[in-house]
């Protein structure tokens, strides 16, 4: 109790084995299939845009992408975005890429979204300035996705800075990374998420799947070596445009894999967008029979209204236990 | 894209491209890669030389030798592994291959972004320095080393000796463990 007459205690309590108060943590650790999106960051400053973008989404998810520069493009800023989607009530999942800030920039910037009601962060290095619109900037790159992972943590669990330095308010943060399971070294890719967990990762979304056998392959060795119970895996997906599209992407996009299969299925069918939207429900709908997945993360960039179809279409979230009491929230 | 046809004049210097090393072969680093457990065995024996000269080092002063060790260290590892003089070497942990040479400095492994064919996605010329790392690292005596979590980089140690660094560390270690020895030495 202090003088103000609230109990700033309550504010403090976050549920037994939990380490932030947000809803994706909640839902994940009450071991339910999980559903993520990202957001197409808008090119304005008009907080509207960010409304109408995430009210899209709206109950189809349990957590929205923020991305932080992605492609390193110039948009609205992901702390920004998160700050809006809290104030609505949604659940952001803040991205912070190491490409643009340096490790005074990023730990400020922690603090700053914990305190706007940001409960979700994926840590990520960032794409690399070359492929944006903006080829002349500095790369910046003074933490990798792993170190500040290990930052945050620190921030969090020991509160203090990287300096050491004490933080009197400690961020309540449930920490993501990122997983690509179908780039090269194939080998390394399991111990790259030992690593992450045990920098700090607590969820990890992954790039877009569009080989399941790839991706059994993948998950086998992760649950041989137990990662699946220290963390939660949640599966990039998405639906194509059109087969001109896929082809554009796997050769201008890197680290996605599209195996010629899915190409040669979508231009052989009569409407190249519906077959799309096909695969990427069939895709979701394996993954959630496959062990140790946690949940999907829905990329449809610019087709963003296609989210609520796939999720409903593919019925991943049936079977969802309804939450009672205090569970609400 | 689209800024990229909006520079303001059209001529560009020569070796002004975003990516820096296209057409590079890369022939000596990928050696250093393909000899990692070699190189292993070499850097020990030298760095068993570095701390028996502890003594030479102290006496002279660190300071005063760090300048020509820092000329020595980065011609070779400069030669053999495209050093970038960070002062933090982890040519051990990483399989030989420098992970300074990444275009996003990864000190942890490879990015999402590697090349069907192990290139990397900013440099497409380059293999990618931790799809080496790892092969390097399967033929050293201690590459799981690869799987430790290196801390971010030290800025303020860029250009400094890491030989000098490591070796004064292991003496200050070794000291520290067996007083007799250093009392004989003192």
């Amino acid at each position: 109790m202090n003088n103000s007459g609230l109990d700033f205690k309550n504010f403090e309590e976050t549920r037994p084995g939990h380490t932030s108060r947000g809803r994706l943590e909640r839902i994940l650790r009450r071991g339910e299939f999980a559903v993520t999106a990202e957001l197409n960051p808008p090119d304005s400053a008009d907080p509207n845009e960010v409304f109408k973008r995430g009210a899209i989404f709206d109950g189809w998810v349990d957590g929205i992408n923020a991305t932080d520069g992605s492609g390193a493009n110039c948009h609205m800023s992901s702390v920004g975005i998160c700050a809006l989607l809290t104030r609505r009530g949604y659940a952001p999942i803040m991205q912070i890429s190491c490409r643009d800030r340096n490790r005074i920039a990023i730990q400020g910037d922690v603090l700053g979204a914990a305190a706007m009601g940001v409960s979700n962060i994926l840590c990520l290095t960032g794409d690399g300035v070359e492929s944006g619109d903006q080829p002349g900037a500095k790369p910046v790159f003074d933490l990798d996705c792993m170190s500040l992972l290990e930052t945050i943590r620190v921030m969090r669990d020991e509160g203090r800075f990287l300096s050491g330095r004490e933080i009197t308010y400690r961020p309540h943060l449930f920490l993501g990374a990122a997983i690509n399971p179908f780039a090269p070294p194939y080998d390394f890719r399991p111990l790259r998420l030992a690593k992450k967990i045990e920098a700090g990762a607590q969820f990890v979304q992954s790039q877009y799947c569009f080989d399941i056998p790839m991706l059994k392959e993948y998950m086998n060795r992760v649950t041989d070596m137990g990662l699946h119970e220290k963390c939660f895996i949640l599966i990039g997906v998405g639906p194509l445009a059109s087969a001109r599209a896929a082809r554009w992407i796997r050769t201008n996009v890197p680290g996605i894999h599209i195996p010629d299969a899915v190409i040669a299925r979508i231009e052989g069918a009569r409407d190249q967008r519906q077959e799309s939207k096909k695969i990427c429900i069939e895709i979701m709908q394996q993954i959630k029979e496959m062990p140790g997945v946690s949940g999907v993360h829905v990329m449809a960039y610019r087709q963003e209204e296609l989210v609520s179809e796939v999720v409903h279409e593919s019925g991943v979230l049936q079977g969802r236990k309804v939450a009672v009491g205090t569970e609400l929230g | 894209m689209k800024n990229k046809a909006a520079r303001p004049t059209s001529y560009v210097p020569a070796g002004a491209s975003h990516v820096r090393r296209t057409g590079s072969r890369y022939t000596l680093r990928r050696w250093s890669v393909r000899h990692a457990g070699f190189l292993e065995k070499v850097y020990r024996f030298f760095a068993e030389i570095f701390l028996k000269l502890h003594w030479l080092w102290s006496l002279i002063g660190y300071a005063r030798v760090e300048r020509p060790i820092v000329f020595v260290e980065k011609a070779v590892k400069g030669f053999m592994f495209d050093c970038r003089m960070c002062g933090q070497c982890t040519l051990s942990e990483t399989g030989m291959s420098c992970p300074m040479n990444c275009p996003k400095g990864l000190r942890n492994g490879p990015c999402g972004g590697v090349r069907a064919d192990g290139n990397c996605e900013i440099e497409p010329d380059m293999p990618c320095v931790w799809v080496e790392a790892w092969k390097g690292s399967r033929l050293m005596q201690a590459g799981d080393n690869i799987r430790a979590v290196q801390e971010p980089v030290d800025f303020s140690l860029r250009g400094t000796s890491a030989w000098l660094r490591v070796t004064a560390a292991k003496a200050a270690e070794r000291d520290a463990a067996a007083p007799a020895a250093k009392e004989r030495e003192g």
